[in-house]
């Protein structure tokens, strides 16, 4: 998701008024070069612990598929759970480079149509007219029809799962690849609405001895063919981030670089964040609209993609082994420029922090996110409503920082301003 | 209505003494084919403009354009701001309506007589819908019914452009192929393909499908012995707030509704009612521009397609008519205190935010040497008369990032007699039943990468941008008669040219 930062309302608000006596103020400037190798390194380490913590997550499952205890599916539920919390924390770096946004939706669509995958509730219903696939079950059918084209499903493989399922039929609801078809895998269908609980699949769904709800071989090679293909690509885009590395090499340069990474910062901050995974499910109040509604853990998602932001503009990231990845940040140019409005947006991210944190302990302590979000919860909504407000608050501090470094005249791809409608209209 | 056209073809066939090869090429139709290239060139042809590159102006994709979502992303100068309004509307758009009574209140309301479930589950990517490749039910494709006046009344509001069509009396404006449980589906849409062969100047035959459609299985008893059908699939989604923006007098001053400068291509304004207005407007959206605005577009297609009442069209049971009592007392699911409203304002005018702002993809390739030559014979050819290449916008209220952009649509926006072969006899509005609006050629060449397909024109008919091309009549058949006359080579470029928009 691109967005502009030439057309950024223009705020009358100017780095120099706002920067009050500069000799006093500003700090010395940090090189832009810099900046921008500290922001790919962050996304080198943060990619690189999603793949190591995806890796653990592949062994829990191995283990559970050996040997299909509640124990070891406990234990797989908990590694899914912490790879999440560096995969979160890259979502920041998603949009603005492209390389990113293309492959993102192999390992992190949502919402899902679950019944593609597996079995369901009769709640879910039997058939959606769009979606010739909503009740496919790949697990308990060898055969799939797409419209006129039979797909054969009968060995479950990466490449029916990633080049035949994913979206198929051209219908975004199909997900049958990434950290959500796994999720479902783990931990079955939240049939408990806006009420308390997750998705309770017993273990024995993957025992072949003592199989439960049928096909627990298919089930059971759904998940390892799912987790693998999660730690591929992962591996791809930790890859990417490497030095020479695609992805590092399309950040840019100078202020183009610097345009990559607020474009990143704004749009996941509002547009993604706040408004499809948040503000929607307030409208709504439906607990479909929750971004991990099988395992409950959607607090830590919106967490963790609130701290991503905060890494990126601070240019520190604390890696799952506690060492941590840090040099010159997006904040320290901004502050050698306008001193105030980098602590406005300091300020702002830290204030975002409070609210998300505020969620999370409302999660272990009160109540699931799917029930904050329920119709009449007033004070579950009230929790929500703060932290999309705070979200707001800080893409607006990011928007007077964009101003700030004169970032929102960048040509579009190198051609001329079209956006100027006197050269336009002559 | 009388319409005069092909006042041109005389002129051209005189012009161009290539009888030898008009012996040779027929239509597919039986009609043989008189004019040629480079007869229509009158006009020079106006040098490569570097913005073109940028058919959306500022507000053009900054995404990818070789992924299925080229059609997916925002306009590419939409502030940070606007970008929750988008990606909310991109959710609601996507969300799934459910049969009332539902524990879900904000999402029910589905039907009781519905063509898709949701809005996506038509405008699939936001690309353009096709018929069914199968047995299957059409998803991203229905057909519209109507009926000639009958009373004083009805054709009393034609006149006053309050309504577009008479709807059948029992089956309403379109057939609803799916019904919440406990009520009749309405039917089924049949099509039948028959095999035309069209014969090009190089003898390359070309084989087009003609479809008939019909009512299968009707659920509500026989239609009305007057019903006309008209197919329609899903356009696709693209740049429709800068369409919207073009001002008013832009698209005027492009009709030509007598063929005052005697060019063989008339071009009228639809005039249709504006709700938010009240009063009638030019229309832009839909096959046969019968809608003034994205917003009642939109509103339009919640009611008709989905079966979910507005304050545009305020009617919770959708296209249930009075004669299909059972669906019109179905429990709905209307908001308190709006017993016909079943979406809420602020979440239609997010839907329509969004639908406005499915940024337009960057041209591929346009300066590739085949790429210039087709482009130059798209004009030598005439096509540019109707595919109008550019306007600028005028201010577009609340969103000035679509305001003042200069756009590469390549439409006219007006209505063409597109010739018996196209022609589904039915009118709407002032486009009668011949008569087409001329759809914007902007992002038709990643059809096959957003779409998976590549089937065109109103219902899908044409397998590729050929047989598009081979079907145009009317007042673009010199335009389809100078496409078949080219060679290969030729016909190769100005495709490549079209898919390069």
């Amino acid at each position: 998701m691109p967005t502009t930062l030439r057309h950024l309302p223009t705020l009358l608000l100017s780095a120099s008024l706002l920067a009050g006596p500069a000799d006093l103020a500003r700090a010395a400037e940090p090189e832009v070069g810099a900046v921008l190798a500290t922001y790919a390194d962050i996304a080198a380490a943060a990619y690189g612990d999603s793949l190591a913590t995806a890796k653990t997550l592949q062994a829990a499952v191995d283990r559970l598929i050996a040997e299909p205890s509640e124990t070891n599916l406990a234990a797989a539920r908990e590694a899914w759970k912490a790879a999440r919390v560096p995969y979160m924390q890259t979502e920041a770096f998603r949009f603005g480079n492209r390389v990113v946004d293309d492959w993102e939706g192999r390992v992190n669509s949502w919402p899902l149509d679950e019944g593609l995958i597996d079995y369901v509730a009769g709640e879910y219903g039997s058939e959606s007219a769009e979606n010739p696939l909503y009740v496919a079950n790949v697990v308990a059918n060898r055969s799939i029809r797409i419209g006129a084209e039979t797909i054969d499903a009968s060995t479950i493989t990466r490449e029916l799962l990633a080049d035949k399922l994913q979206e198929g039929g051209g219908i975004e609801a199909n997900v049958a690849t990434g950290y959500h078809a796994v999720e479902f895998l783990l931990w079955g269908q939240d049939l408990n609405g806006t009420g308390p609980g997750a998705g309770a699949r017993p273990a024995t769904d993957f025992d072949t001895a003592n199989c439960t709800n049928g096909h627990c071989d298919r089930r059971a090679a759904y998940l390892k063919v799912a987790t693998d293909l999660l730690v591929e690509d992962l591996g791809t885009m930790a890859a990417d981030w490497a030095d020479g590395g695609a992805a590092r090499r399309a950040v840019g340069e100078g202020n183009a670089g610097l345009a990559t990474i607020f474009t990143g910062l704004g749009s996941l901050s509002y547009g993604e964040l706040a408004g499809e995974r948040m503000k929607l499910g307030l409208l709504v109040h439906d607990p479909e609209e929750e971004h991990d509604c099988f395992s409950d853990n959607t607090h830590n998602s919106h967490y963790y993609d609130a701290l991503g932001i905060l890494n990126i503009y601070r240019g520190s990231y604390t890696r799952i082994d506690g060492s941590v990845v840090k040099g010159p940040s997006p904040s320290d140019i901004v502050k050698a420029k306008a001193p105030e409005i980098d602590g406005r947006v300091n300020a702002a991210l830290d204030a975002t922090m409070e609210r998300m944190t505020a969620l999370v302990d409302r999660a272990k302590s009160l109540e699931a996110y799917d029930q904050m979000i329920g119709e009449g919860n007033a004070e579950g909504n009230a929790a929500v409503d703060q932290a999309v407000t705070a979200l707001l608050r800080q893409t607006k501090e990011i928007e007077r920082a964009v101003t700030a470094l004169e970032l929102s005249s960048i040509d579009f791809e190198g051609s001329d301003s079209l956006d100027n409608p006197a050269a336009v209209l002559q | 209505m009388s319409r005069r056209r092909r006042t041109g073809v005389t002129v051209v066939a005189t012009v161009l003494s290539l009888a030898a090869v008009a012996g040779a090429l027929h239509s597919g139709f039986g009609v043989p084919v008189v004019a040629s290239a480079a007869a229509m060139s009158a006009d020079a042809i106006p040098p490569l403009d570097p913005a073109e590159a940028l058919p959306g102006g500022a507000a053009t994709s900054r995404a990818s354009t070789d992924t299925a979502n080229a059609f997916s992303d925002s306009s590419g100068n939409l502030p940070f701001e606007r970008e929750l309004d988008f990606k909310v509307g991109n959710a609601i758009f996507r969300k799934f309506w459910v049969s009332s009574p539902s524990s879900t209140k904000a999402s029910d309301g589905l039907g009781p007589l519905y063509n898709a479930r949701s809005c996506q589950g038509c405008h699939l990517k936001d690309g353009r819908g096709h018929p069914p490749s199968g047995p299957e039910e059409a998803v991203s494709m229905f057909l519209r019914l109507s009926i000639a006046p009958e009373t004083d009344k009805q054709r009393a509001l034609l006149a006053e452009h309050r309504i577009n069509v008479v709807p059948d009396p029992v089956y309403g404006g379109q057939l609803q192929s799916f019904a919440v449980q406990g009520h009749a589906v309405e039917g089924r849409m049949l099509i039948a393909y028959e095999e035309v062969p069209a014969a090009l100047a190089d003898g390359t035959i070309v084989s087009l499908r003609r479809p008939t459609y019909s009512v299968g299985d009707p659920g509500y008893g026989p239609l009305h012995e007057g019903v006309m059908l008209s197919p329609r699939v899903a356009p696709q989604m693209i740049g429709l707030g800068l369409l919207e923006a073009i001002p008013d007098a832009d698209l005027l001053a492009n009709a030509d509704p007598d063929d005052a400068d005697g060019d063989g291509i008339s071009g009228r304004v639809n005039l249709v009612w504006s709700i938010a207005d009240l009063t009638a407007k030019p229309g832009r959206f839909g096959w046969k521009a019968g809608n003034p605005t994205v917003a009642q577009q939109a509103a339009d297609a919640f009611a008709g397609d989905i079966g979910i009442g507005s304050s545009m069209v305020p009617h919770a049971a959708g296209d249930c008519t009075d004669n299909q009592p059972l669906c019109l007392s179905a429990p709905n699911g209307s908001i308190k205190g709006k017993p016909e409203i079943e979406i809420g304002d602020d979440l239609l005018a997010l839907v329509a935010f969004y639908s406005r702002n499915l940024a337009v993809p960057p041209r591929r390739d346009a300066e590739d040497p085949a790429v210039l030559a087709g482009r130059t014979l798209f004009h030598e050819i005439g096509c540019a008369a109707c595919h109008h290449p550019s306007f600028v916008t005028g201010e577009a209220e609340g969103e000035p990032h679509l305001s003042h952009q200069k756009i590469w649509p390549y439409t006219d926006l007006l209505l063409h007699d597109m010739g018996d072969g196209l022609a589904d006899n039915r009118p709407e509005g002032l486009a009668d039943g011949r008569e087409w609006r001329t759809p914007p050629l902007w992002g038709i060449g990643l059809t096959q990468t957003v779409s998976g397909h590549t089937l065109f024109l109103h219902d899908g008919r044409a397998r590729n941008l050929t047989e598009a091309i081979l079907w145009h009549g009317g007042e673009a058949e010199a335009a389809r008669n100078g496409f078949a006359a080219l060679s290969a080579a030729e016909r190769e470029a100005l495709i490549k040219f079209v898919s390069s928009l």
